[in-house]
Protein backbone atom coordinates (compact mmCIF):
# COMPACT_ATOMS: atom_id res chain seq x y z
CA UNK A 1 0.00 0.00 0.00
CA UNK A 2 0.97 3.71 -0.99
CA UNK A 3 2.41 5.25 2.02
CA UNK A 4 -0.06 8.85 2.54
CA UNK A 5 1.52 11.78 1.93
CA UNK A 6 0.37 15.60 1.81
CA UNK A 7 -0.24 16.92 -1.67
CA UNK A 8 3.20 18.88 -1.27
CA UNK A 9 4.89 15.78 -0.85
CA UNK A 10 3.49 14.27 -3.63
CA UNK A 11 4.40 17.40 -5.88
CA UNK A 12 8.02 16.92 -4.49
CA UNK A 13 8.15 12.98 -5.01
CA UNK A 14 7.13 13.03 -8.59
CA UNK A 15 9.60 15.66 -8.82
CA UNK A 16 12.65 13.59 -7.98
CA UNK A 17 11.37 10.41 -9.22
CA UNK A 18 10.39 9.04 -6.13
CA UNK A 19 7.30 6.71 -5.31
CA UNK A 20 7.78 9.13 -1.62
CA UNK A 21 9.12 11.06 0.16
CA UNK A 22 9.60 12.23 3.93
CA UNK A 23 9.46 15.40 5.57
CA UNK A 24 12.61 16.46 6.49
CA UNK A 25 14.64 14.18 3.80
CA UNK A 26 16.73 16.30 0.78
CA UNK A 27 15.50 15.56 -2.20
CA UNK A 28 16.83 16.80 -5.95
CA UNK A 29 13.91 17.61 -7.88
CA UNK A 30 13.36 18.73 -11.27
CA UNK A 31 11.42 21.77 -11.86
CA UNK A 32 9.18 22.80 -14.00
CA UNK A 33 9.49 26.72 -14.28
CA UNK A 34 11.97 29.72 -13.24
CA UNK A 35 11.43 32.74 -12.43
CA UNK A 36 13.03 36.23 -12.15
CA UNK A 37 13.33 39.95 -11.72
CA UNK A 38 14.44 42.24 -12.73
CA UNK A 39 17.02 42.52 -9.31
CA UNK A 40 17.32 38.91 -8.54
CA UNK A 41 18.01 37.88 -12.74
CA UNK A 42 20.83 39.91 -13.09
CA UNK A 43 23.02 38.08 -9.96
CA UNK A 44 21.23 34.87 -11.09
CA UNK A 45 22.82 35.02 -14.77
CA UNK A 46 26.45 36.15 -13.12
CA UNK A 47 26.30 33.05 -11.22
CA UNK A 48 24.97 30.63 -13.68
CA UNK A 49 27.65 31.81 -15.93
CA UNK A 50 30.34 31.30 -12.93
CA UNK A 51 28.97 27.96 -13.18
CA UNK A 52 30.67 27.43 -16.19
CA UNK A 53 27.11 27.25 -17.65
CA UNK A 54 25.65 29.05 -20.94
CA UNK A 55 22.74 28.05 -21.78
CA UNK A 56 19.51 27.63 -19.59
CA UNK A 57 18.12 24.33 -19.58
CA UNK A 58 15.16 25.17 -21.37
CA UNK A 59 14.32 28.54 -22.89
CA UNK A 60 10.62 27.57 -22.86
CA UNK A 61 10.50 27.27 -19.05
CA UNK A 62 12.03 30.34 -17.37
CA UNK A 63 10.54 33.48 -16.68
CA UNK A 64 11.90 37.15 -16.60
CA UNK A 65 9.38 39.64 -15.70
CA UNK A 66 10.76 43.52 -15.29
CA UNK A 67 8.65 44.56 -12.16
CA UNK A 68 10.64 45.92 -9.04
CA UNK A 69 12.15 49.21 -10.43
CA UNK A 70 10.83 49.53 -13.86
CA UNK A 71 9.83 51.19 -15.94
CA UNK A 72 13.43 52.57 -14.66
CA UNK A 73 13.92 54.66 -12.08
CA UNK A 74 17.50 55.55 -12.27
CA UNK A 75 20.01 54.76 -14.50
CA UNK A 76 21.39 52.02 -11.77
CA UNK A 77 18.24 50.38 -12.39
CA UNK A 78 17.96 51.12 -16.06
CA UNK A 79 21.06 49.21 -16.11
CA UNK A 80 20.12 46.12 -14.47
CA UNK A 81 16.82 45.78 -16.70
CA UNK A 82 18.69 45.64 -19.77
CA UNK A 83 20.79 42.53 -17.99
CA UNK A 84 17.96 40.83 -17.75
CA UNK A 85 16.59 42.03 -21.41
CA UNK A 86 19.74 41.06 -23.14
CA UNK A 87 19.82 37.69 -21.38
CA UNK A 88 16.30 37.07 -22.46
CA UNK A 89 17.34 37.78 -26.06
CA UNK A 90 19.99 36.14 -26.39
CA UNK A 91 19.04 32.68 -24.94
CA UNK A 92 15.47 32.79 -26.32
CA UNK A 93 13.32 33.18 -23.08
CA UNK A 94 9.84 32.69 -24.25
CA UNK A 95 8.15 34.12 -21.22
CA UNK A 96 9.97 37.41 -21.03
CA UNK A 97 7.69 40.40 -20.52
CA UNK A 98 8.49 43.94 -21.53
CA UNK A 99 6.73 46.85 -19.42
CA UNK A 100 3.83 47.75 -21.38
CA UNK A 101 2.78 44.03 -21.33
CA UNK A 102 4.12 43.15 -18.10
CA UNK A 103 2.90 42.89 -14.75
CA UNK A 104 3.89 42.06 -11.41
CA UNK A 105 5.41 38.47 -11.83
CA UNK A 106 3.01 37.15 -8.88
CA UNK A 107 -0.32 38.86 -10.69
CA UNK A 108 1.29 38.03 -14.09
CA UNK A 109 1.91 34.19 -14.16
CA UNK A 110 -1.58 33.39 -12.83
CA UNK A 111 -3.12 35.32 -15.87
CA UNK A 112 -1.00 33.83 -18.58
CA UNK A 113 -2.48 30.05 -17.50
CA UNK A 114 0.83 27.80 -18.50
CA UNK A 115 0.95 26.82 -14.78
CA UNK A 116 -0.46 23.89 -13.58
CA UNK A 117 -1.15 22.01 -10.32
CA UNK A 118 0.92 19.53 -9.72
CA UNK A 119 3.95 21.98 -11.20
CA UNK A 120 6.73 22.85 -9.13
CA UNK A 121 8.13 26.15 -9.80
CA UNK A 122 11.65 28.34 -8.00
CA UNK A 123 11.59 31.80 -8.24
CA UNK A 124 14.21 34.47 -7.19
CA UNK A 125 11.57 36.26 -5.12
CA UNK A 126 10.19 35.32 -1.26
CA UNK A 127 6.46 36.07 -2.56
CA UNK A 128 6.80 32.98 -5.47
CA UNK A 129 4.84 31.43 -2.99
CA UNK A 130 1.87 33.56 -4.45
CA UNK A 131 1.18 30.50 -7.04
CA UNK A 132 0.31 27.90 -4.21
CA UNK A 133 -2.96 29.25 -5.08
CA UNK A 134 -3.03 27.51 -8.19
CA UNK A 135 -2.11 24.15 -6.89
CA UNK A 136 1.55 24.60 -7.73
CA UNK A 137 4.70 24.02 -5.12
CA UNK A 138 5.83 27.57 -5.65
CA UNK A 139 8.77 28.26 -3.20
CA UNK A 140 11.02 31.26 -2.96
CA UNK A 141 15.19 31.28 -3.56
CA UNK A 142 17.74 33.15 -4.02
CA UNK A 143 19.26 34.17 -7.41
CA UNK A 144 22.25 31.66 -6.56
CA UNK A 145 19.59 29.16 -6.00
CA UNK A 146 17.86 29.87 -9.24
CA UNK A 147 21.12 29.77 -11.58
CA UNK A 148 21.48 26.50 -10.00
CA UNK A 149 18.00 25.53 -11.58
CA UNK A 150 18.51 26.98 -14.58
CA UNK A 151 21.70 25.33 -15.46
CA UNK A 152 20.57 22.18 -14.33
CA UNK A 153 16.60 22.31 -14.58
CA UNK A 154 17.21 20.61 -11.21
CA UNK A 155 17.43 22.43 -7.43
CA UNK A 156 18.01 20.54 -4.37
CA UNK A 157 14.82 20.66 -1.87
CA UNK A 158 14.44 19.53 2.45
CA UNK A 159 10.75 18.23 1.82
CA UNK A 160 8.86 20.47 4.00
CA UNK A 161 5.89 18.83 6.96
CA UNK A 162 3.27 20.37 6.23
CA UNK A 163 0.45 22.32 8.48
CA UNK A 164 -2.87 22.15 7.54
CA UNK A 165 -4.98 25.35 8.45
CA UNK A 166 -9.10 24.77 7.56
CA UNK A 167 -10.74 28.41 7.69
CA UNK A 168 -14.75 27.46 8.32
CA UNK A 169 -17.55 29.56 7.63
CA UNK A 170 -18.15 32.27 5.26
CA UNK A 171 -16.93 35.29 5.40
CA UNK A 172 -18.33 38.92 5.92
CA UNK A 173 -18.14 41.68 4.25
CA UNK A 174 -15.75 44.01 3.30
CA UNK A 175 -13.28 40.82 4.61
CA UNK A 176 -11.19 38.98 1.91
CA UNK A 177 -8.24 37.13 1.32
CA UNK A 178 -6.00 39.60 2.61
CA UNK A 179 -7.90 39.09 5.99
CA UNK A 180 -7.28 35.72 6.68
CA UNK A 181 -3.59 36.19 5.53
CA UNK A 182 -2.98 38.75 8.26
CA UNK A 183 -4.99 36.70 10.70
CA UNK A 184 -2.95 33.83 10.11
CA UNK A 185 0.39 35.16 10.40
CA UNK A 186 -0.95 36.86 13.35
CA UNK A 187 -1.79 33.33 15.07
CA UNK A 188 1.43 31.49 14.04
CA UNK A 189 3.70 34.59 13.98
CA UNK A 190 6.90 35.63 11.43
CA UNK A 191 8.39 32.61 11.91
CA UNK A 192 5.41 30.01 13.12
CA UNK A 193 5.92 27.98 9.64
CA UNK A 194 9.30 28.04 8.91
CA UNK A 195 10.82 25.26 6.77
CA UNK A 196 6.91 24.35 6.80
CA UNK A 197 3.98 24.21 3.84
CA UNK A 198 0.72 25.61 4.60
CA UNK A 199 -1.95 24.21 3.16
CA UNK A 200 -5.27 26.12 2.89
CA UNK A 201 -8.91 24.10 3.54
CA UNK A 202 -12.14 24.88 4.52
CA UNK A 203 -15.68 26.39 3.43
CA UNK A 204 -14.07 29.91 3.58
CA UNK A 205 -11.60 28.53 0.85
CA UNK A 206 -13.79 27.10 -1.12
CA UNK A 207 -15.71 30.27 -1.33
CA UNK A 208 -13.23 32.74 -1.85
CA UNK A 209 -12.68 33.70 -5.59
CA UNK A 210 -9.24 32.55 -7.33
CA UNK A 211 -7.50 36.46 -6.58
CA UNK A 212 -8.31 36.07 -2.75
CA UNK A 213 -6.59 32.90 -2.59
CA UNK A 214 -3.80 34.12 -4.35
CA UNK A 215 -3.40 36.90 -1.20
CA UNK A 216 -3.53 34.45 0.66
CA UNK A 217 -1.31 32.26 -0.71
CA UNK A 218 1.25 35.46 -0.91
CA UNK A 219 1.47 35.99 2.43
CA UNK A 220 2.57 32.47 3.17
CA UNK A 221 6.24 33.56 3.40
CA UNK A 222 5.13 36.47 6.00
CA UNK A 223 4.66 33.31 8.62
CA UNK A 224 7.97 31.66 7.14
CA UNK A 225 6.65 29.19 5.29
CA UNK A 226 8.26 27.53 1.96
CA UNK A 227 4.86 26.99 0.26
CA UNK A 228 1.00 27.98 0.96
CA UNK A 229 -0.89 25.57 -0.96
CA UNK A 230 -4.43 25.44 -1.84
CA UNK A 231 -4.62 21.93 -3.25
CA UNK A 232 -6.05 21.47 -7.22
CA UNK A 233 -7.51 18.20 -9.10
CA UNK A 234 -5.34 14.95 -8.23
CA UNK A 235 -2.85 17.13 -6.04
CA UNK A 236 -4.97 16.76 -2.76
CA UNK A 237 -3.22 15.22 0.81
CA UNK A 238 -4.11 12.00 1.64
CA UNK A 239 -6.50 12.36 4.84
CA UNK A 240 -4.35 10.43 6.89
CA UNK A 241 -1.08 11.57 6.02
CA UNK A 242 0.92 12.85 8.70
CA UNK A 243 0.81 16.58 9.12
CA UNK A 244 3.01 18.78 11.32
CA UNK A 245 -0.10 20.42 13.11
CA UNK A 246 -3.55 21.01 12.46
CA UNK A 247 -5.10 23.72 13.38
CA UNK A 248 -9.01 25.39 12.63
CA UNK A 249 -10.51 28.56 12.59
CA UNK A 250 -14.06 29.68 12.27
CA UNK A 251 -14.12 32.90 10.79
CA UNK A 252 -18.07 33.73 10.05
CA UNK A 253 -17.54 36.56 12.31
CA UNK A 254 -13.68 37.71 11.25
CA UNK A 255 -13.41 41.45 11.11
CA UNK A 256 -11.26 43.24 8.54
CA UNK A 257 -7.92 43.11 9.88
CA UNK A 258 -4.22 45.73 9.94
CA UNK A 259 -1.07 44.96 10.20
CA UNK A 260 0.86 47.50 12.46
CA UNK A 261 3.92 48.64 12.57
CA UNK A 262 6.74 47.09 12.03
CA UNK A 263 5.74 43.14 12.03
CA UNK A 264 3.11 41.60 9.48
CA UNK A 265 2.42 39.56 12.59
CA UNK A 266 1.66 42.41 14.36
CA UNK A 267 -2.42 41.91 14.13
CA UNK A 268 -5.40 43.63 15.35
CA UNK A 269 -9.13 44.56 13.83
CA UNK A 270 -9.52 47.78 12.18
CA UNK A 271 -11.55 49.01 15.03
CA UNK A 272 -8.46 48.97 17.64
CA UNK A 273 -6.44 51.37 14.95
CA UNK A 274 -9.47 53.48 13.85
CA UNK A 275 -8.59 57.27 13.65
CA UNK A 276 -5.00 56.80 13.07
CA UNK A 277 -4.01 59.65 10.41
CA UNK A 278 -2.19 58.35 7.62
CA UNK A 279 -0.20 60.31 4.78
CA UNK A 280 -0.55 57.89 1.84
CA UNK A 281 -2.75 55.27 0.56
CA UNK A 282 -1.35 52.62 -1.55
CA UNK A 283 -3.53 49.77 -3.28
CA UNK A 284 -1.71 47.36 -5.27
CA UNK A 285 0.85 44.89 -5.43
CA UNK A 286 1.45 41.05 -6.00
CA UNK A 287 -0.56 40.65 -2.69
CA UNK A 288 -4.15 43.04 -3.74
CA UNK A 289 -3.61 44.64 -6.70
CA UNK A 290 -5.95 42.27 -9.18
CA UNK A 291 -8.93 43.10 -10.43
CA UNK A 292 -11.43 42.03 -7.69
CA UNK A 293 -9.35 44.19 -5.12
CA UNK A 294 -9.67 47.05 -7.24
CA UNK A 295 -13.05 46.57 -7.51
CA UNK A 296 -13.77 46.79 -3.86
CA UNK A 297 -11.58 49.81 -3.70
CA UNK A 298 -13.60 51.23 -6.63
CA UNK A 299 -17.20 50.64 -5.05
CA UNK A 300 -16.19 52.87 -2.19
CA UNK A 301 -14.17 55.45 -3.69
CA UNK A 302 -17.44 55.82 -6.34
CA UNK A 303 -18.53 59.17 -5.50
CA UNK A 304 -16.42 60.17 -2.59
CA UNK A 305 -13.01 62.24 -2.87
CA UNK A 306 -9.62 61.29 -1.20
CA UNK A 307 -9.02 63.23 2.22
CA UNK A 308 -7.31 66.36 1.22
CA UNK A 309 -4.48 65.70 3.18
CA UNK A 310 -4.23 62.04 1.80
CA UNK A 311 -2.43 60.93 -1.53
CA UNK A 312 -3.78 57.82 -2.67
CA UNK A 313 -1.48 55.56 -5.37
CA UNK A 314 -3.99 52.44 -7.32
CA UNK A 315 -1.44 50.00 -8.96
CA UNK A 316 -3.19 47.86 -10.96
CA UNK A 317 -1.19 44.74 -10.82
CA UNK A 318 -0.93 43.86 -14.32
CA UNK A 319 -1.57 45.67 -17.84
CA UNK A 320 -4.82 43.13 -18.22
CA UNK A 321 -5.91 44.18 -14.72
CA UNK A 322 -5.12 47.73 -15.80
CA UNK A 323 -7.05 47.02 -19.18
CA UNK A 324 -10.25 46.04 -17.09
CA UNK A 325 -10.24 48.34 -14.56
CA UNK A 326 -10.37 50.62 -17.07
CA UNK A 327 -13.35 48.92 -18.96
CA UNK A 328 -15.21 48.74 -15.99
CA UNK A 329 -15.11 52.71 -15.42
CA UNK A 330 -13.13 51.33 -11.92
CA UNK A 331 -9.66 53.87 -13.45
CA UNK A 332 -12.63 56.66 -13.86
CA UNK A 333 -13.44 56.22 -10.21
CA UNK A 334 -10.06 56.69 -9.19
CA UNK A 335 -9.27 59.57 -11.44
CA UNK A 336 -12.50 61.33 -10.26
CA UNK A 337 -11.90 60.41 -6.07
CA UNK A 338 -8.27 62.18 -6.75
CA UNK A 339 -5.98 59.56 -6.80
CA UNK A 340 -2.79 59.24 -8.78
CA UNK A 341 -3.21 55.50 -11.09
CA UNK A 342 0.28 53.90 -12.13
CA UNK A 343 1.60 51.66 -14.78
CA UNK A 344 1.98 48.06 -12.98
CA UNK A 345 5.13 47.98 -10.59
CA UNK A 346 6.20 46.73 -7.09
CA UNK A 347 7.65 50.13 -7.08
CA UNK A 348 6.29 51.58 -3.32
CA UNK A 349 5.61 48.44 -2.05
CA UNK A 350 9.91 47.52 -1.17
CA UNK A 351 10.17 51.33 -1.21
CA UNK A 352 11.89 51.30 -4.69
CA UNK A 353 9.84 54.30 -5.75
CA UNK A 354 6.67 55.57 -6.83
CA UNK A 355 5.34 56.61 -3.30
CA UNK A 356 8.02 56.52 -1.01
CA UNK A 357 7.97 57.31 2.58
CA UNK A 358 9.86 60.74 3.93
CA UNK A 359 10.85 60.73 7.96
CA UNK A 360 7.78 59.92 10.17
CA UNK A 361 5.17 59.58 7.20
CA UNK A 362 2.32 57.12 7.85
CA UNK A 363 0.91 54.94 4.98
CA UNK A 364 -1.62 52.48 4.88
CA UNK A 365 -0.86 50.06 1.61
CA UNK A 366 -2.18 46.43 0.67
CA UNK A 367 1.51 45.41 0.15
CA UNK A 368 2.54 42.77 2.03
CA UNK A 369 5.67 44.25 4.88
CA UNK A 370 5.62 46.62 6.81
CA UNK A 371 9.15 46.05 8.05
CA UNK A 372 11.20 49.39 9.18
CA UNK A 373 12.24 51.58 6.54
CA UNK A 374 10.31 48.98 3.92
CA UNK A 375 8.64 51.75 2.26
CA UNK A 376 11.35 54.22 2.81
CA UNK A 377 12.23 56.61 5.51
CA UNK A 378 13.06 54.03 8.80
CA UNK A 379 11.30 56.14 10.90
CA UNK A 380 8.22 56.29 8.09
CA UNK A 381 5.59 53.36 9.63
CA UNK A 382 3.22 51.42 7.21
CA UNK A 383 -0.01 49.61 8.29
CA UNK A 384 -1.03 46.64 6.11
CA UNK A 385 -4.66 45.97 5.06
CA UNK A 386 -7.14 45.09 2.41
CA UNK A 387 -8.48 47.03 -0.26
CA UNK A 388 -11.73 47.60 1.51
CA UNK A 389 -10.22 49.27 4.24
CA UNK A 390 -7.54 51.03 2.24
CA UNK A 391 -10.18 52.99 0.68
CA UNK A 392 -12.13 53.59 3.15
CA UNK A 393 -8.99 55.08 4.78
CA UNK A 394 -8.15 57.29 1.52
CA UNK A 395 -11.42 59.13 1.98
CA UNK A 396 -11.49 59.27 5.87
CA UNK A 397 -8.12 60.39 6.01
CA UNK A 398 -7.51 58.17 8.88
CA UNK A 399 -7.17 54.08 9.41
CA UNK A 400 -11.36 53.33 8.79
CA UNK A 401 -13.33 50.58 8.59
CA UNK A 402 -15.56 50.62 4.88
CA UNK A 403 -18.94 50.81 6.85
CA UNK A 404 -17.93 53.67 8.43
CA UNK A 405 -17.33 55.29 5.34
CA UNK A 406 -19.69 54.23 3.60
CA UNK A 407 -22.33 54.92 6.42
CA UNK A 408 -20.56 58.79 6.73
CA UNK A 409 -19.26 57.97 9.67
CA UNK A 410 -15.93 59.62 11.47
CA UNK A 411 -13.30 61.80 8.88
CA UNK A 412 -10.47 63.39 9.76
CA UNK A 413 -10.80 67.11 10.00
CA UNK B 1 35.70 24.09 8.74
CA UNK B 2 37.48 27.59 9.53
CA UNK B 3 38.27 29.22 12.91
CA UNK B 4 37.00 32.33 13.58
CA UNK B 5 37.67 34.90 16.05
CA UNK B 6 35.89 38.51 16.10
CA UNK B 7 33.87 41.05 17.79
CA UNK B 8 29.91 40.36 18.42
CA UNK B 9 27.99 42.69 17.37
CA UNK B 10 24.10 41.84 18.49
CA UNK B 11 21.25 42.04 17.28
CA UNK B 12 17.27 41.65 18.40
CA UNK B 13 14.96 38.80 16.90
CA UNK B 14 13.40 38.86 12.92
CA UNK B 15 16.36 40.90 12.01
CA UNK B 16 14.54 41.05 8.16
CA UNK B 17 16.65 41.42 4.75
CA UNK B 18 14.95 44.77 4.70
CA UNK B 19 16.94 45.63 7.34
CA UNK B 20 20.13 43.77 6.78
CA UNK B 21 20.39 45.87 3.21
CA UNK B 22 16.97 48.28 2.37
CA UNK B 23 15.59 47.81 -1.16
CA UNK B 24 16.59 50.96 -1.91
CA UNK B 25 20.24 50.27 -2.66
CA UNK B 26 19.15 46.98 -4.62
CA UNK B 27 20.03 48.76 -8.16
CA UNK B 28 23.50 47.15 -7.92
CA UNK B 29 25.62 44.13 -5.88
CA UNK B 30 28.36 46.05 -5.92
CA UNK B 31 30.01 44.97 -2.92
CA UNK B 32 31.28 48.47 -1.66
CA UNK B 33 27.71 49.61 -1.75
CA UNK B 34 25.99 46.96 0.17
CA UNK B 35 28.70 47.22 3.11
CA UNK B 36 28.46 51.09 3.41
CA UNK B 37 24.33 50.49 4.21
CA UNK B 38 24.42 46.80 5.77
CA UNK B 39 22.38 47.20 8.90
CA UNK B 40 22.48 50.94 9.07
CA UNK B 41 18.79 50.71 9.64
CA UNK B 42 18.56 48.47 12.73
CA UNK B 43 22.55 49.81 14.12
CA UNK B 44 23.69 53.38 12.12
CA UNK B 45 27.23 52.46 13.83
CA UNK B 46 27.56 48.84 11.97
CA UNK B 47 28.58 49.57 8.88
CA UNK B 48 31.78 51.65 9.51
CA UNK B 49 32.40 49.85 12.96
CA UNK B 50 32.17 46.58 11.84
CA UNK B 51 35.95 44.91 10.70
CA UNK B 52 36.91 41.90 8.90
CA UNK B 53 36.05 38.91 11.08
CA UNK B 54 33.48 40.47 13.30
CA UNK B 55 30.43 38.14 14.01
CA UNK B 56 26.52 39.04 13.74
CA UNK B 57 25.22 37.86 16.96
CA UNK B 58 20.96 37.91 16.44
CA UNK B 59 17.80 36.21 17.96
CA UNK B 60 15.23 34.45 16.21
CA UNK B 61 14.11 34.07 12.46
CA UNK B 62 17.54 35.81 11.36
CA UNK B 63 16.92 37.17 8.09
CA UNK B 64 13.34 36.96 7.23
CA UNK B 65 11.13 38.68 4.44
CA UNK B 66 12.33 38.93 0.92
CA UNK B 67 14.62 36.48 -0.81
CA UNK B 68 17.06 39.36 -2.02
CA UNK B 69 20.78 37.76 -1.89
CA UNK B 70 22.13 40.89 -1.51
CA UNK B 71 21.54 40.36 2.91
CA UNK B 72 23.69 37.88 2.94
CA UNK B 73 26.31 39.16 0.08
CA UNK B 74 26.02 42.51 1.93
CA UNK B 75 27.50 41.01 5.40
CA UNK B 76 30.26 38.87 3.80
CA UNK B 77 30.99 42.72 2.17
CA UNK B 78 31.89 43.79 5.58
CA UNK B 79 34.07 41.11 6.70
CA UNK B 80 31.28 39.26 8.30
CA UNK B 81 32.76 36.11 9.22
CA UNK B 82 29.77 34.39 10.51
CA UNK B 83 26.04 35.06 11.64
CA UNK B 84 25.10 33.24 15.20
CA UNK B 85 21.31 33.17 15.51
CA UNK B 86 18.51 31.47 17.70
CA UNK B 87 17.27 30.25 14.51
CA UNK B 88 17.29 31.60 10.65
CA UNK B 89 14.93 32.38 8.23
CA UNK B 90 14.25 29.34 5.34
CA UNK B 91 15.62 31.39 2.19
CA UNK B 92 18.38 33.12 3.97
CA UNK B 93 19.59 30.31 4.87
CA UNK B 94 19.91 28.88 1.74
CA UNK B 95 21.89 31.52 0.41
CA UNK B 96 24.11 32.05 3.01
CA UNK B 97 24.88 28.66 2.23
CA UNK B 98 24.97 28.73 -1.16
CA UNK B 99 27.47 31.95 -0.52
CA UNK B 100 29.73 29.67 1.64
CA UNK B 101 28.98 32.61 4.57
CA UNK B 102 29.06 30.65 8.26
CA UNK B 103 26.17 30.05 9.62
CA UNK B 104 25.83 28.93 13.59
CA UNK B 105 23.10 27.90 15.48
CA UNK B 106 22.60 28.50 18.98
CA UNK B 107 20.25 29.89 21.06
CA UNK B 108 22.03 29.41 23.84
CA UNK B 109 25.16 31.71 23.07
CA UNK B 110 22.97 33.90 21.48
CA UNK B 111 22.08 34.48 25.17
CA UNK B 112 24.97 34.13 26.51
CA UNK B 113 27.04 36.09 24.25
CA UNK B 114 27.49 40.07 25.07
CA UNK B 115 27.69 42.97 22.45
CA UNK B 116 31.27 43.88 21.32
CA UNK B 117 32.47 40.54 23.51
CA UNK B 118 35.57 39.16 21.78
CA UNK B 119 34.09 35.29 20.69
CA UNK B 120 36.26 32.24 18.66
CA UNK B 121 33.96 29.79 17.08
CA UNK B 122 35.88 26.19 16.05
CA UNK B 123 33.96 24.72 13.11
CA UNK B 124 36.13 21.81 14.15
CA UNK B 125 35.10 21.32 17.67
CA UNK B 126 31.52 22.60 17.24
CA UNK B 127 32.15 24.69 19.48
CA UNK B 128 31.65 28.50 20.93
CA UNK B 129 33.97 30.03 23.11
CA UNK B 130 33.35 33.42 25.28
CA UNK B 131 36.30 36.08 26.05
CA UNK B 132 36.08 34.39 29.78
CA UNK B 133 36.67 30.62 27.76
CA UNK B 134 33.96 29.46 28.83
CA UNK B 135 32.83 26.96 25.13
CA UNK B 136 29.20 26.23 24.23
CA UNK B 137 28.66 23.59 21.67
CA UNK B 138 27.17 24.83 18.77
CA UNK B 139 25.20 23.53 15.61
CA UNK B 140 26.61 23.94 12.40
CA UNK B 141 24.82 22.91 9.00
CA UNK B 142 24.43 19.50 7.85
CA UNK B 143 23.46 17.08 5.68
CA UNK B 144 23.53 18.47 1.56
CA UNK B 145 23.72 22.58 3.28
CA UNK B 146 27.22 20.98 4.53
CA UNK B 147 27.84 19.58 1.05
CA UNK B 148 27.33 22.41 -0.56
CA UNK B 149 29.20 24.82 1.99
CA UNK B 150 31.90 22.18 1.87
CA UNK B 151 32.63 22.46 -2.11
CA UNK B 152 32.92 26.31 -1.32
CA UNK B 153 29.20 27.45 -1.89
CA UNK B 154 26.68 26.46 -4.96
CA UNK B 155 28.54 28.05 -7.47
CA UNK B 156 31.20 25.49 -7.31
CA UNK B 157 28.85 22.42 -6.18
CA UNK B 158 27.42 23.27 -10.01
CA UNK B 159 30.70 23.79 -11.80
CA UNK B 160 31.77 20.51 -10.71
CA UNK B 161 28.52 18.59 -11.50
CA UNK B 162 28.24 19.87 -14.62
CA UNK B 163 31.82 18.77 -15.34
CA UNK B 164 31.83 14.99 -14.22
CA UNK B 165 27.69 15.82 -16.03
CA UNK B 166 26.52 12.15 -14.06
CA UNK B 167 27.45 12.23 -10.91
CA UNK B 168 24.34 11.17 -8.55
CA UNK B 169 23.01 13.77 -6.65
CA UNK B 170 24.34 13.77 -2.82
CA UNK B 171 22.06 13.91 0.13
CA UNK B 172 19.30 12.78 -1.76
CA UNK B 173 17.50 9.89 0.10
CA UNK B 174 19.31 10.62 3.55
CA UNK B 175 16.76 11.36 6.42
CA UNK B 176 16.39 14.25 8.58
CA UNK B 177 20.17 15.56 8.02
CA UNK B 178 19.25 18.92 7.07
CA UNK B 179 18.74 21.54 10.04
CA UNK B 180 18.10 24.59 7.46
CA UNK B 181 16.24 24.23 4.38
Amino acid sequence: MAHAMTAAEKILAAHAGRKQVVPGETVWARVDWCLANDITAPLAIEQMRAMGCDRVFDPARVILVPDHFVPAKDIASAAQARVMREFAREQGIVHYYEVGRMGIEHALLPELGILRPGDLLVGADSHTCTCGALGVFATGVGSTDLACAMALGELWFRVPATVRVEFRGRLPGWVGGKDLALFLISQLGTEGANYLALEFTGEAIAQLPLDGRLTLSNMAVEAGAKAGLVPVGPWQSDEEAPVAARYTWEVSHLEPQVACPYSPAQVVPVREVAGTPVDQVVIGSCTNGRLSDLAVAARILAGRKVHPQVRLIVIPATQDVYRRALEAGFIATFLEAGAAVSTPTCGPCLGGYMGVLAEGEVCLATTNRNFRGRMGHPESRVYLAGPAVAAATAVAGCIAHPEEVIGGGPHRG
Amino acid sequence: MARIAGRAWKFGDDVDTDVIIPARYLYTHDPGVLAAHCLEVADPRFPAGVRPGDVVVAGRNFGCGSSREHAPRALQACGVAAVVAASFARIFFRNAVNLGLLLVESPEAVERVQPGEYIEIDGEKGLLRLSSGETIPVRFPEGAAAEVQQAGGLVEYVRSRLAARAVPAPGAGAEGTIQGE
